[in-house]
């Protein structure tokens, strides 16, 4: 089966993060990693009210800034230059990993090489022998963080499966991962495996169960 | 009269010798104490192990003193930087050891030094390659890697605001990992923006209190690494 050549299938990097944000419960605690995740908080519904960690130590984070507000020591995690929100706190690292490792954020979206059908991420390592190893706050949110969320296109640009039987990549954590929002579908991991829970428009679930690496059952 | 205050960062550094563990705060160029690390460099002490969540950028601050050649091993949880090929291309070649730590467990580790504690459990690591050969326990039925405490011959950290006792304030997120370095080092050596007066800061709003501080160094307007880096500076 292959892909149509149709505007109105699957969706976009844009339309993947506005897919993820109707997720996001008002008053949730959450973070964002960087990559698409970081452009969900643009789409949270009206009305809702969401309060952005950074674990370089900032609740209440708020937009980039304009050019007057720009200042090198107001960053996030990914090292780019933030906004702190009215009622927004400071703290040091220790604290702010006490949020993510003790189990008080609510919810984290991050990206991935590869998702397994018990929920397994690798999201850190290729494992490629001349690759400088970098880890990060990964492994500590995956490991602490209430919900796991998972923001990635379905399969690689080679067009090799993302949602996999097991991970091949070395992993950032072992039955982790709670959702996957893919180019394709929304995905739960469940007990059984992979459970389609909606299909991107247009996309019908053979071509899903075709793109992804391990058994795959759509909700009915 | 207790006064930590020092005339300048030369003096600050002077006595951190060959193979001393020094952390350094900052989170990429957020609270990153350029001006102290480079009188590290003038000073040249060399076999250093560094504590740093990075590498540093461009050739300025932490990655000039990597560059330099006087470290010999850097415990960190991100060496990748898109304005610095220093670190990459040493550790391609063999010149400079790498304990790649995640970041919580970078800081809690630091904050176990400071505070006495030689190890502890954590959650974060299990199940990856980062937990190879580290001891493991199940505690409530979850899996769990021992970590150790941290703790370094010296800290070099910015802040914003200090008194003469040395409590000190920082500024947004350049606090990060500053104040658990400050508790985890025998020496901890401070540049800040500014000085006032003893009971100029709140007590209820001290960041650190003067305890954890040895030495501090006025740096009143110190340089922004990012600008440094744009306009391509080598440092010395």
């Amino acid at each position: 089966m292959n892909k149509p050549a149709n505007n109105d299938f699957g969706w976009t990097r844009e339309e993947m993060a506005q897919r993820a944000a109707l997720d996001i419960p008002n008053g949730a605690y959450v973070n964002l990693g960087i990559g698409i995740p970081e452009m969900v908080a643009q789409f949270i519904p009206e009305g809702r009210e969401v309060i952005y960690h950074t674990e370089n130590g900032l609740l209440g984070m708020g937009p980039e800034p304009t050019p007057d507000q720009a200042d090198p020591e107001l960053i996030n995690a990914g090292k780019k230059m933030v906004t702190a929100v009215p009622g927004a706190a400071f703290f040091h690292h220790a604290d702010s990993f006490v949020m993510i490792r003790g189990g008080h954020i609510d919810l984290c979206v991050l990206g991935a090489l590869q998702v397994s059908k018990n929920g397994d991420l690798a999201n850190w390592s290729t494992g490629a022998p001349d690759a400088i190893p970098a880890v990060g706050g990964a492994m500590d949110l995956v490991a602490g963080v209430k919900q796991i969320y998972v923001i990635t296109q379905h399969t690689t640009k080679e067009g090799e499966p993302k949602l996999v039987e097991e991970c091949t990549y070395p992993l950032t954590g072992k039955a982790v991962v709670n959702r996957i929002y893919t180019d394709l579908a929304v995905v739960d991991v469940e007990s059984g495996g992979f459970v389609v829970a909606e299909l991107a428009p247009g996309v019908e679930f053979e071509y899903v169960k075709q793109q992804t690496g391990a058994p795959i059952s759509l909700r009915t | 009269m207790i006064n930590k205050l020092v005339a300048t960062t030369a003096e600050a550094v002077a006595d951190i010798r060959d193979g001393a563990t020094v952390m350094i705060g900052g989170f990429g160029e957020a609270g990153s104490p350029i001006e102290l690390i480079h009188a590290l460099i003038d000073l040249g002490p060399r076999n250093l192990t560094v504590i740093n969540n990075n590498t540093g950028s461009g050739h300025v601050g932490l990655a000039a003193l990597i560059a330099s050649g006087q470290v010999a091993k850097m415990i960190c949880s991100y060496p990748r930087s898109l304005n610095s090929k220093v670190f990459p291309e040493l550790y391609r070649a063999g010149k400079i050891e790498l304990e790649l730590v995640p970041q919580g467990t970078l800081a809690e580790r630091i904050r176990a030094g400071g505070a006495g504690i030689p190890a502890f459990y954590t959650r974060t690591s299990v199940n990856t390659p980062l937990a190879e050969g580290k001891e493991q326990r199940t505690f409530g039925g979850k899996d769990y890697v021992m970590e150790h405490g941290l703790s370094a011959d010296f800290a070099l950290i910015k802040c914003r605001t200090a008194d003469r006792y040395a409590n000190l304030l920082f500024n947004k997120t350049a606090r990060n990992f500053s104040p658990v370095m400050c508790t985890a080092a025998a020496t901890t050596i401070v540049q800040t923006q500014e000085i006032v007066d003893i009971g100029e800061i709140d007590p209820e709003c001290v960041v650190t209190p003067g305890i954890f501080v040895n030495r501090i160094v006025k740096v009143e307007q110190p340089v922004v690494e990012s600008e440094l880096v744009a306009a391509g500076v080598h440092y010395p």
